[in-house]
């Protein structure tokens, strides 16, 4: 079942006069429970796509389905609630609330769903032994590593039980073990639980654990290779 | 969880808060030690003019106020004064004659306003009796004393039993004069009061003018409480239609302005204080959104709407407002609660406040209401201060805002 389809996208840019052709007409689905990389040089449209995916930017033309919604078409406050419970985020950089606890951050989404205090703990908690950090949920990020906060950061991204998790460049800033780990980890939350994970990224190591590899050239789709 | 994040955020750079905090707690203090003080201030002279001067209510012949003529007296005071007394809420009545006119001693001339009046009376009435520096209060029975104020006496030159001589014109319209020896010598906070105010008894008084003993031009009626102002003086109106009832506030216009007037001075003083602050609390909001760009996108790509976003940052810019609000009014209350019990004595500029009438002692008071006043105003200003940051925050777009990591 696809969870994503992706017609004829089109994203032109009109910067000081001049126009960018981000995106050059993508067609593409994405079925559920993939665990996807999509790859390409600076400039490709690696950042445009996923920002279209995950409903942070409108395209110039096209359709993205999202479980059978075009999101082209909800307005900005629909489209925030949409993300809110279809869409999980994993950023390069973590971006974690630094005030919060591990396992308050991975509440605070759940929160603005609107689930029940007693719910939310049990599922944070869970997800928290799940990545791997049962005994760091009461710890800020400050006192967290690089590849611990990034897990925090997936476990937040479950919190809400999306359709879908982008992952952007999310080992871009990890040393090789931590990398290792949090790849290993989301591979097999991709495994036992169908978890559809779409990545964005330069890192071989990624590239290599991918089981479907999608290549962007100058906004197009070159290549598409399933493993 | 918002509040606990909002809290979390204010404090999350230390110094930027704390400055602000401190900035916010010693304007409000002052502003509302000030407000103490002049409150204070006010009240003593209010106090002092009813106590000393006009009393709660005051009775006169219908003409009188407008023209203050001796033949426009109250006739049949006795009866009148019984019907007063009975009034519920009235403490004391006096009786008196009063009289614009002349008094001479060997040295020099000064115009008074010389008032008639049955010493044990007044003594229920008015306090001025505990304001004899030298001298007593009517004590030793003899024909024609007369009390007048320190600084009438350092201007006729005269002491203790020296003679005065009051020139008036009789009831009939002749010239005459009478002498009236210095049985005391008072001192009020006034010294305008203290220098064109002289008393003598009336039954002197009302002989010398050849008025009948059952007349007056004025009673005078202590209340007691000044809540009940309103009360009995309608009752009064009601139960004497052909006298004029005034109470305090008409009678003391002057003095009536500083107490209606302090709303408006608090709201004024308070709000330029707090109009400062706003824009201190503006830049450290702005501060706070705009080093937070990355994390509000984020907050918003993950599925914080607008209105959530927009209730964080009101959250924290209120909680920086009430937080420095409070401090500030506690210990602006600290400062009211010690000046209140020690005084803050003015002795320095005594000539130029007793000859407005003030105390030179000020007890610093506010009441709660007031204090509950200024949190309010407090809280208000936390709101509007909070409008730009968190407009400026929901104008972030969220890929534009994360795009340094995408």
């Amino acid at each position: 079942m696809k969870v994503i389809e992706v017609t004829n996208l089109i994203k032109i840019y009109n910067e000081s006069e001049v126009k960018v052709n981000a995106l050059n007409g993508i067609d593409l689905g994405i079925e559920e429970g993939e665990f996807t990389a999509i790859v390409g040089p600076s400039g490709s449209g690696k950042t445009t796509f996923l920002n279209m995916l995950g409903g942070l930017d409108m395209p110039t033309a096209g359709e993205i389905r999202v479980g059978g919604t075009d999101i082209c078409g909800l307005s900005s406050s629909q489209l925030i609630d949409f993300r809110l419970r279809n869409i999980g985020f994993v950023f390069q950089a973590y971006n974690l609330i630094p005030v919060l606890t591990a396992i308050e951050n991975v509440e605070f989404i759940m929160q603005l769903q609107g689930t029940p205090k007693q719910e939310r703990e049990t599922r944070a908690k869970e997800l928290l032994h799940q990545v791997g950090l049962g005994d760091r949920m009461n710890s800020r990020p400050a006192k967290l590593s690089g590849g611990q906060q990034q897990r925090v950061a997936v476990a937040r991204a479950l919190a809400s039980k999306p359709k879908f998790v982008l992952a952007d460049e999310p080992t871009a800033n990890l040393d090789s073990k931590s990398t290792e780990n949090l790849l290993d980890m989301m591979e097999e939350l991709n495994r036992k639980e169908q978890v559809t994970f779409i990545f964005s990224t330069h890192d071989q190591r990624v590239v290599h654990k991918a089981r479907r590899v999608i290549t962007l050239e100058d906004g197009l789709v070159i290549s598409d290779e399933r493993k | 969880m918002m509040i606990a994040v909002a809290w979390r955020n204010v404090w999350r750079n230390k110094t930027r808060s704390l400055v602000i905090t401190i900035a916010m707690s010693l304007g409000l203090a002052s502003g509302i030690f000030y407000m103490g003080f002049y409150r204070g201030m006010m009240d003593q002279r209010i106090q002092t003019a009813i106590a000393t001067e006009a009393s709660h209510i005051q009775v006169h012949h219908k003409s009188y106020l407008e023209n203050p003529d001796k033949k426009f007296f109250i006739t049949q005071v006795d009866s009148t004064l019984d019907a007063i007394r009975k009034e519920t809420g009235v403490n004391a009545v006096s009786s008196r004659i009063i009289l614009n006119t002349m008094i001479q001693s060997a040295a020099t001339g000064s115009g008074v306003k010389i008032t008639g009046i049955v010493p044990e009376n007044e003594k229920l009435v008015t306090n001025l009796y505990t304001k004899i520096a030298e001298g007593s209060w009517f004590k030793d029975g003899k024909r024609n004393p007369i009390v007048i104020g320190r600084k009438l006496a350092d201007k006729l030159k005269v002491k203790l039993k020296s003679k005065v001589v009051i020139t008036l014109q009789d009831m009939e319209g002749n010239m005459t004069a009478a002498a009236f020896k210095v049985e005391g010598i008072f001192e009020t906070s006034n010294t305008a009061y203290d220098e064109n105010c002289v008393f003598v008894q009336k039954a002197d008084l009302a002989r010398v003018m050849v008025m009948e003993e059952n007349a007056c031009h004025e009673i005078a009626v202590l209340l007691n409480d000044n809540a009940l102002l309103d009360q009995v003086n309608t009752e009064l109106i009601g139960k004497f239609p052909d006298l004029d009832i005034k109470n305090w506030r008409e009678v003391m216009p002057e003095v009536y302005l500083l107490e209606s007037s302090f709303n408006l001075t608090m709201f004024i003083f308070i709000g330029i204080i707090l109009l400062a602050l706003l824009f201190g609390i503006i830049n450290t909001m702005l501060m706070a959104v705009l080093e937070r760009t990355k994390e509000l996108g984020m907050l918003m790509a993950i599925g914080m709407n607008k209105t959530r976003v927009f209730m964080m940052i009101l959250l924290e810019t209120a909680m920086l407002a009430l937080f420095g609000g409070m401090w500030g009014i506690l210990l602006g209350w600290l400062l009211n609660f010690w000046f209140g019990i020690q005084g803050i004595d003015l002795g320095a500029w005594s000539t130029a406040y007793e000859s407005m009438g003030f105390d030179t002692l000020i007890y610093t008071h506010l009441p709660l209401s007031v204090s509950l006043q200024i949190a309010w105003m407090v809280m208000v200003t936390g709101i509007l201060a909070a409008i730009y940051p968190a407009i400026k925050a929901l104008k972030l777009k969220p890929a534009e805002a994360v795009r340094i990591d995408m």
